[in-house]
This record gives structure tokens, sequence and C-alpha cells, in this order.
């Protein structure tokens, strides 16, 4: 192969390569970014089992039950229109508290539960998820009237 | 009286980098060239006021000067020494002033010391260094100023960030900021090298030690970050992919090919135009990455204070600063020639292909970094995070490292794989062999292959010191094995840890115990703490490895009081051979602690091997800067001889 | 050396149109405006029921009760180791001048430090509340310090500013506590 050619398949390599990368994100962002639910939306449409999502919403004033273990816990994410039982072990930040908004990340059960790798408190100084930066228990509110 | 010293001598500055832009714009031209000769002064004094103006701000903060708006907003006065020194850039102006002094004073280190370049390009580069420092000098004065007064003195501060007060972050945002900004004198020298059509390997050799030095700090400081996030986050993950993470690792990531494009085009004048393209965008990441966190539109960890008219400033300086260099780029790429041929099996293919493995991979990170804000314009909430970048990232990153291992054995030009073959058959067998060790021990598809690559690397790493007597080794050849054998001792550490690290969540009363891996860890009692300005619930646990010897960890959870505020104090135990990570939860109500503990066998590797990278990178800038030293003592010595013959 | 004729000339702008790409997109998510500050749709809702401590010893608590007494007033949020609380408090003073009545609502603080900060920087609230533990502020839909709500008569929320009062926003206030009145 010529000098030329060998240069002309580099560069063609590279803009495979480019181009690959492009569509490679693409199709992996639809399938891979984990979307944001409100409990009305989960429930009339709720997420495919075992697909990443974020669940936020109010927590339900006295539904936080922690198990026998210790470690895991139990509580409600509601707003007017849906109730989502969510099941977390692990430690819960210190503003996780009842009657305020939480976003619990993890994946719909089939039975229609929800199991949480990662709980996020408003507040929560360690980190905000974006879709509660500016919400407060009002407008965690707000945000679910908008759903209506 | 040392804000309004500080704020002069930044108006100063500002106007120093104004006369600095107009002096060498007009000694470009055939009638401003008696202008040449101030534009270096200019620059080094440029420098200095912008350091003495930063020098002014650690002062208030240092003295807790309440008078002072940012200094009452972000301290207090009960804060330990070191903290309130580290608040001078841990928050938006401050960190913003610190951006402009790492660019006015690389800027004067370039007018210093840069003799290599020819005038003109020269002259161009300063030019364009003070144009992008203009931008920010505006950025400060006009919507940023640190230095602002409060009508009347606070009573006290509103303190800093729990999170921020500690010795990871006072360390790790100087080095990062010395890389993002480093990298603008790559930048300025590519703009220079556009205007002046100067493209070679001299404009390559001369910018070649920036680039190196900008990289090994940005090397460190995200090195730094990662296990800043490690430990203080207490989730025990040391990369989140969060969009401050990848604002450094964006810059890092275009430095790395750039490092590899510009030994091409000094060695081979190769890769001219890709070169260029290369050193413009490694310095906008910087300013893209800075960007996103100071806007405030992509939220995370680091953000500071949401400010649409701020992120509007920086925006606009994005536009003049990245749209008029690839403008430029546009026009006069392609007057600068292609440059000398190689084949497909070469060096330089290989290094071509790590840079087009290397771009694929920055472009699929901004992507995935941006791909909210897209989402959320078509009225979509999503965030993207690891089950997104480790895959795709990994479709590049196998290749590349493959190539990686092979790549320095090869000849610049041309060369055959048979040539190599023996050679390359060695680590070819380590990574089958760890491969199907892996497979056996079900370890999941990415940790396997990442294991595999780091067997295969470490020894393929070595192999350009075979057969060589080591002492006669040149520095940068060293610096090139230490670095390439220090990605393959992360990659051990990043495998090792998603392979075989062990967790246990509990809840203990005290006096119980648990196993965590080779661990025995006993909860003794909490006690109640208290710090300089935090009080805790500090868990006394006992550890043992494998029934040796007991040894204490504390870990806590904290109680800032200025401003109030929670933080989880994780607790770490390190040994050769992994890390043991303990974090206290809440109590249960029974009497009972949440315990959260994993064993994270090779784990430190990650951040060891960040370190050899850094070191590889320093012992190649050693090894050129010695190597320009000794031509330019040579070139000086005939020069003086001609001279005297001459006469 | 060979010249070789240069990559096709379009392919060098390339570059630049996906920088302008990526400027648009991001102009579209800076310049948002639902994103920012989402006003409280608690707007024209009552206050919930509430009675707090007084914050010092010279002004009496705050309950609900007060803020419903038939005349508008202003209810602040506020913080000593706040420190736009220190910045608005010209402002404040301007208000009261005007004959406008301010009530207080201490977030999380404490007695000696409210005292001081309202000798430092001038008292112009007739009642202050202390919220220890900031029920109040989230129950009325204020995420931070300081905010300064419009209360009509009748104990209903007319108006929300988040953030310090600054000189140019004195004049909306008292339009605002106006209209609050009719």
């Amino acid at each position: 192969m010529k000098a030329k050619h060998q240069r002309l398949v580099l560069a063609l390599i590279a803009v495979i390569a480019l181009v690959g990368a492009g569509v490679l994100a693409a199709w992996a962002l639809r399938s891979q970014a984990s979307f944001f639910y409100l409990p009305a939306d989960y429930a009339a449409n709720p997420p495919e089992a075992g697909r990443a999502v974020r669940l936020g919403g109010m927590v339900e004033k006295g539904s936080i039950k922690t198990a026998a273990d210790g470690v895991t816990i139990n509580f409600v994410i509601y707003d007017d229109k849906a109730r989502v039982p969510v099941t977390f072990k692990g430690i819960v930040p210190d503003l996780f508290v009842e009657g305020s908004g939480a976003v619990a990340e993890g994946r719909r059960q089939p039975d229609g539960t929800f199991v949480a790798d990662n709980v996020l408190a408003k507040h929560d100084e360690n980190y905000v998820p974006r879709e509660m930066k500016d919400m407060t228990t009002e407008q965690a509110r707000q945000a679910i009237e908008e759903t209506k | 009286m040392i804000a309004e010293f500080g704020l002069a001598a930044l108006w100063l500055a500002a106007a120093l980098a104004a006369l600095q832009l107009v002096a060498g714009a007009l000694a470009l031209t055939p009638r401003g060239t008696a202008l040449a000769a101030i534009v270096r002064p200019v620059a080094m004094v440029q420098g200095m006021l912008v350091a003495l103006s930063f020098a002014a701000l650690i002062t208030l903060f240092a003295q807790t000067d309440l008078s002072v708006e940012l200094v009452a907003k972000n301290s207090h006065s009960m804060k330990p020494l070191i903290y309130k020194i580290s608040g001078t850039w841990g928050n938006h102006e401050g960190s913003m002033l610190l951006w402009v002094m790492v660019m006015g004073l690389s800027g004067s280190f370039v007018a210093a010391v840069e003799r290599r370049l020819p005038e003109p390009t020269m002259l161009a580069t300063l030019a364009g260094q003070a144009f992008v420092s203009l931008g920010f000098y505006a950025f400060l004065l006009i919507s940023s100023n640190p230095f602002t007064r409060l009508s009347s003195p606070a009573i006290e501060g509103a303190g800093l960030n729990p999170l921020l007060q500690d010795p990871g972050l006072a360390f790790h945002p100087p080095p990062l900021y010395i890389g993002y900004v480093g990298l603008s004198v790559a930048f300025s020298f590519a703009i220079g090298a556009l205007i002046t059509r100067e493209v070679g390997p001299a404009f390559a050799r001369a910018m070649r030690p920036w680039v190196l030095g900008a990289w090994i700090f940005l090397t460190l400081g995200i090195t730094a970050g990662s296990y800043w996030a490690y430990y203080e986050l207490g989730w025990g993950g040391w990369w989140f992919w969060d969009p401050v993470e990848n604002a450094s690792l964006m810059p890092w990531l275009a430095a790395t090919a750039l490092l590899h494009s510009v030994s091409v085009l000094a060695a081979r004048n190769a890769l001219r135009a890709w070169t260029v393209m290369l050193g413009v965008v490694a310095f906008s990441m910087s300013m893209v990455g800075t960007f996103l966190v100071r806007s405030g539109i992509l939220t995370s960890v680091h953000a500071f204070a949401v400010d649409p008219e701020r992120g509007s400033f920086i925006l606009g300086l994005l536009a003049l600063n990245i749209g008029g260099a690839l403008v430029l780029f546009g026009l006069r790429a392609s007057s600068v020639t292609e440059g000398e041929r190689f084949t497909a099996t070469s060096r330089e293919s290989a290094l071509v292909f790590n840079n087009v493995m290397l771009s694929a991979i920055l472009g699929i990170v901004l992507v995935g970094t941006l791909y909210p804000l897209l989402a959320e314009a078509l009225g979509a909430k999503v965030s993207v995070g690891p089950p997104y970048f480790n895959p795709v990232g990994a479709i590049f990153a196998v290749p590349m490292l493959l190539v990686l291992a092979v790549g320095p054995l090869l000849r610049w030009r041309r060369d055959s794989l048979s040539r190599i073959k023996l050679q390359i058959a060695i680590p070819a067998v380590l990574l089958m062999g760890t491969l199907i060790w892996a497979a056996s021990q079900s370890v999941g598809v990415l940790p396997a292959l990442g294991l595999a690559l780091a067997a295969a690397l470490a020894v393929a790493s070595l192999l350009p010191l075979r057969g060589r007597k080591l002492r006669q080794v040149k520095l940068p050849v060293w610096g090139m094995v230490t670095a390439h054998f220090g990605i393959a001792v992360a990659l051990l550490g990043m495998a090792s840890d998603a392979a075989f690290t062990t967790e246990r969540l509990v809840a203990v009363r005290a006096g119980q115990a648990v196993d965590v891996g080779p661990w025995q860890v006993t909860l003794q009692r909490i006690e109640p703490v208290a710090g300089p300005n935090w009080t805790a619930l500090r868990g006394d646990l006992a550890v043992s490895y494998k029934g040796g010897a007991v040894t204490e960890l504390h870990p806590a959870a904290r109680t800032f009081w200025a401003p109030p505020n929670e933080t989880n104090e994780a607790a770490l135990k390190t040994r050769w051979n992994g890390q043991l990570y303990a974090v206290l939860g809440q109590a249960t109500g029974d009497g009972r602690w949440q315990l959260r503990l994993w064993w994270k066998p090779f784990v430190p590797m990650i951040w060891y091997g960040g370190i050899l990278i850094a070191l590889g990178g320093l012992l190649a800038l050693f090894g050129r800067l010695s190597s320009d030293l000794r031509r330019l003592v040579a070139r000086d010595k005939i020069a003086f001889r001609r001279a005297r013959q001459g006469r | 050396m060979s010249e070789q004729k240069p990559a096709a000339r379009w392919s060098l702008w390339l570059p630049l149109a996906v920088f302008v790409g990526f400027i648009g997109l991001v102009m579209v998510g800076l310049y948002r405006p639902a994103d920012r500050e989402v006003a409280s749709t608690m707007i024209g809702k009552p206050l919930p029921e509430f009675a707090l401590r007084a914050a010092v010893a010279d002004r009496p608590g705050l309950t609900r009760a007060d803020l419903a007494d038939g005349k508008p007033r202003l209810l602040n949020i506020f913080a000593s180791w706040c420190v736009p609380c220190a910045v608005e408090a010209p402002q404040l003073a301007t208000l009261k001048g005007q004959g406008i009545e301010i009530a207080g609502v201490a977030i999380r603080d404490r007695p000696e430090d409210v005292a001081n900060f309202l000798a430092r920087h001038g008292n112009p609230f007739t009642r202050i509340g202390a919220d220890d533990r900031s029920i109040v502020q989230l129950g009325i839909g204020s995420s931070g310090v300081p905010e300064t709500f419009v209360i009509d008569g009748k104990g209903t929320i007319r108006y929300q500013h988040i953030g310090e009062i600054r000189p140019e926003h004195v004049a909306l206030l008292r339009e605002k506590l106006k209209e609050a009145g009719q």
C-alpha cells in the first residue's frame, strides 16, 4: 500500500471513530440517561422495571419505617395523585425527614414498588439534585401541581 | 487600605493588559515595530500586579476583615487560619481572581523566558494572551469585584461551607487552576502561530514545556480532587461523573492529546493543523468547564451561586475567545501545509490513533455533560451518570490502551509489527491470561478488561527500556515510561475497586463486631467531641486485619454551627493492599447505630497511579528543558565564536 | 518534504459549527426563566397557623393572628448570621420610616446574636418571632434568608421577594403593600 493510501485509511479511521462516538453517545444517552419522575407520572406511565430512574416528591408523614435490621427503611413518596412505596437500604442524609422533599434514585420492581440505591434530600449540602435544586417544600408541591 | 490597594493593582494590571494587546498588535504592523520592545516588560509587570492584588485578598481573608463583603460572606473569625486562607479561592470572586492571576503570571513567565519563537509569533502570542486576560479582568472588575466594602462592617462572617473546610479543598483548586489556565499559554501560542503562519517543529518545541507543565498540574489537581471526593463525601466512590469533575477531565483529555501531537510535530513535522486545533481546544475546554460550573446551569457538588448575569458575561467571553480562535483557525489553517508523511504502522500512526481516541472520549464526556441541558430544553428532566459514561467511554479507552502498549515500541515513520512481535508477546499472553482468570472469578466485563489491560500495560510500558543501558536512557523516555506505567497502576486500582470491593451495611450496638472482607470491626462506643467550629458524634471502632493487631478508627458525623450544617466524616485505614472505609450513620432509635463499611482492595493505586503519571510528566519536562538549555548555550557559543572570528 | 493538498476547506469550519451549537444550547439553558426564582404558589393563600416565641427581649413574639389584624404589613425572614440581611438593613429602615409595619422572623438564631445584630444594623421590626427549626420559613414557601413577604390584613400572602431588598426594590414593595391594602 502506498503512503498516500495509508494516510487516507488513517483519516478514514479517524472519521469513522469520531462519527461512531457521536452515534454511540446519542444511542447510549437515549437508553442510559435516567429520567426524573413525579409520583403521578410514575403511576400513570410507569418506567420499565429495572431501568434506572429518579423519583422525586414529598415524603409522606408517618410513612418512614425502619426494618428490624436497622438499615433498611421503607417510606412513601407521594404527590396529590399517587403514592409510591420506596425501599432503601443505606444511610439517609440528615435532612431526610417526613413532610419534606426527597429524590430517590433507583429502579422500579416488577411488583410496582421502588427500590432506591440512593436517597437525596433537599437542602442536602452534599448534593442537590438538579431537579430539586431550588425546590422548597412549597415548590415541590408546586411542581406536583403543574402535573394536574 | 489593603482592599483599596488590591483593587488599584487589579485595575492597573487590566490597563497594562490593554496596553500589551494594543502594543503587541501594532508591533506586528510595519509602522509599529518600535512598540515591540515594550510588550515583554508590560506583560511581566502586569503579572506582578495581579499577583499583588491576589496577595492583598489573601491578607484580607487571613485577617478576617469583615468590612469586605466577600470576606464577611465566606469567612468567620473562629475558623482555623489555614481555612481562612483557603477561603480566598473557595468562592466565586476569589477563584476568578486566582484564575486571572495564574493567567497573568504565566503570561509574564512566557514573556520573560521564551526566546525560541520568531519575534512576530512571540508578539502575536503575547497579544493573544492579553486579549484573553482582558476579558477576564473586565469580568472581575465589572461583575465580580472581590474587594467591595460593606457600608457597615458585619459583626461576624457567615462562615464557609463545611464541606470545604478540609485540607483536600484547601489544596486541590490551586493546582487545578494552574493547569486550566496554564493551557491559556498553549492557546495563545496557537493564535500567534496562526496569525504569523509559523507552525513547525520550532513552534512545537516552544509550546511543549508549557503544555507539559499545565498538564502536570491538571493531573495532580484531578488526582487530589478525586481523593477529596472519595473521603469527604462518604459515599465510597472516587469518581461521580459530576459536571465539575467532567469539567476538569475534559481539558486533561485535550491536553493529553495535545501533548502527544506536539511531540509528533516537534520530532517529525507532521500533524500541524491538528496540533494547532488541539491547542485551541484544550484551553477552550478549561473555559467551557469554568463556565458550566460558575454559571450554575449545571448543578453539582461544587457549584457556587447561581447567577445568570455572571453566566451571561462568561458566555460572552467564551463566544469571543473560542469563537474568535475557531474563526481564525478556519481562515488560516488551510494555509498551514500538511507535514511529513508516515505509514500506517509507525509511531506517528499510533499517536494519531491515541489522539483520535482521546478526542472521541472527550466528545463523549462533553455530550454526556451537556445532555441534561439539551433534554431540559426539550422538556424532559434527566441525569446522566456512570451507566452512560463507563461503558461508552470504555469502548474507546480499551483500544486506546491496547495501542498505548504497542505504540512506544514502534519506530518513527515506518515500521512493521513483525519486528516487535516477540516483545509484545509477553503482555499479550498476560492480557489473555488475566482475562481468563478474571472470567473464572466472575468479575464484571469492564473490571475484567481493566485488570487485564492493567497487567499487560504494566509490562508493556517498561519494554521501551529493554536492552538499553538504563543510565543512558534520556529523561523524556523515562518520563514516558513512568507516566504509562502510572496509567497501568491507576487502572489496576480502578478495576480492583470495581471488581473486589466488599461492602457491609449494618446497625450495631456498642460492643458488637462485624466482618467486612478480611477485617473485623467492633463498635466500642459513640462519644461526642468538639472541634474549633463544629461538634460531632464520633464512633470509636476497633479494627483488626485477619485477626492481627487492633487499631482504632473514628468515623464521625459533624455538626457545624457557622453556617449550620452537617457532614459525615469517613474514616480510612490504609494497608499496602487496600483500604478499609468506615462511615457512621444515624442512630436507629433502639440503641443501635448504622455503620457502613467497605473493604476496597488496591484502591489507593488509583491515586498513586495519578501521582506517577504526573511524575512522568515532570521527568519529561526536566529532560526537555535541560536539552533546550544545552542547545541554547551551544548556539550562543557558536554565535560568540563566529563573532570573534569575524572581528 | 512533500507538500500535500490540505484537508478540505469546509472541514476546518466544523469545530466552529460545533461550538456555535454549544453556545446556542447553553443560551437556552441560561435564559430559561422558569428555572431561576420560582415564585411561591403560596401567593394568594393564607398563612399557616403558627406561634413563635420572642426572639429578643424588647419585642414580642409572632403568631399568625398578629398578621391578620386588618393591617397589611411586611414579613421579613432574616438571621444574624446572614450577610445579605445586613445589606438590606438600610432599606428596611427606609420602609419603616415611611410608616410601614414590619414583622420579623429570625431563623436558627440565638437571642444574644439577634440583639447584637439589631443593635448594629437597626431594628425596623415591631415583632420578632424565633423560628429555630425553619418550620414557619418552610411553611410559607421560603427557601433562604433574607426573604420578604407582603401580608394583607387577613393573613394572606400577597407577594414574595427573594433575596436582599436593594434600594431599587423599595418602591415596588411599597406598591405591593398598597395593593394588598385595597
